[in-house]
């Protein structure tokens, strides 16, 4: 009897909601530990966001499918699906869900970047995803 | 027996103009947020339990995309994909990788669809069913709901 609220806790804990700060908090904390005084940059992340990488000819970049502004919807470039905006004040969807956020860091990272993205790049790219207007 | 009888016809005449494909009421949560991000979560009658998989053996290089899933996940989609595929002798052979694309039944019914409108920016791919079907990923294939007003006529 007494397992089953510890088990309702751990369901609770394996799927909860955050706000877009304490994600990148996370991030944050990962990159300050390899690289001391790290502070997170929406520029950085933007240049991110808009830079073109050589790995997917299909999706040089993130842009390839979010358009050039995150404030807008996209369009996945291979499949045609419409893609909400990845704008936190365009679609307050985005970011609140930390497990969602790691899964497509590691898809997009891969497929796009072609390695893993850096704890230090993540938190930089929610920075700019939670700033912009 | 007359009743049965009747229903059965019903039931008959009501397939073979089967445009629309609802979602089975079992579908685990991972269906939606698994296979609905790239591509809407494609109804599992439009692919044989064979073909199904298949795909689920090749998520890691799924049309090019790694597309894996946990192994608690990918268990409860097998299982949902084997209960309810659709038929493999109605759907004909989907090739390999398979594709929802190249079975016989989507190529028959595509038929008449010019080859610009496959290249139309609001169509893209033949993958994005919504181009054409707005109601796709409600399981609504109607030909009367069309949002492209020349395939219409």
């Amino acid at each position: 009897m007494r397992a089953i609220p510890l088990v309702m806790l751990l369901a609770s804990l394996a799927c909860h909601a955050e706000t877009p700060q304490q994600i990148r908090q996370t991030y944050v904390a990962e990159a300050a530990a390899q690289q001391p005084g790290f502070a997170p940059s929406a520029k950085r992340g933007e240049t991110l966001f808009r830079q073109r990488f050589t790995n997917n000819d299909k999706m040089p970049a993130c842009t390839s499918c979010h358009t050039d502004n995150p404030m807008h919807a996209g369009q996945h470039a291979v499949t045609g699906k419409a893609i909400k905006p990845l704008a936190v004040a365009a679609n307050p969807e985005r970011l609140s869900d930390p497990a969602k956020v790691e899964k497509w860091f590691g898809r997009n990272c891969k497929e796009v970047v072609g390695r893993a993205c850096s704890p230090a790049e993540k938190a930089d790219f929610l920075s700019y995803l939670s700033e912009v207007r | 027996m007359k009743k049965i009888l009747l229903m059965t016809l019903f039931g008959v005449a009501f397939h073979a103009h089967a445009d629309r494909l609802p979602m089975p009421a079992d579908a685990p949560a991972a269906f939606i947020s698994e296979c609905s991000s790239c591509h809407i979560a494609y109804q599992p009658a439009l692919l044989a339990a064979d073909d199904w998989r298949k795909l689920m053996a090749g998520l890691n290089d799924h049309f090019g995309t790694d597309a894996t899933v946990d192994r608690e996940n990918a268990a409860k989609l097998k299982s949902f994909f084997e209960r309810n595929a659709g038929s493999a002798s109605r759907l004909g052979d989907a090739g390999n990788p398979p594709r929802i694309t190249q079975t016989q039944r989507f190529v028959r019914k595509h038929r008449e669809i010019p080859a610009r409108f496959w290249r139309d920016p609001r169509v893209k791919s033949a993958a994005n069913c919504e181009g054409c079907h707005p109601g796709a990923a409600k399981g609504s294939y109607s030909e009367h709901d069309i949002s492209i007003r020349e395939l219409r006529e």
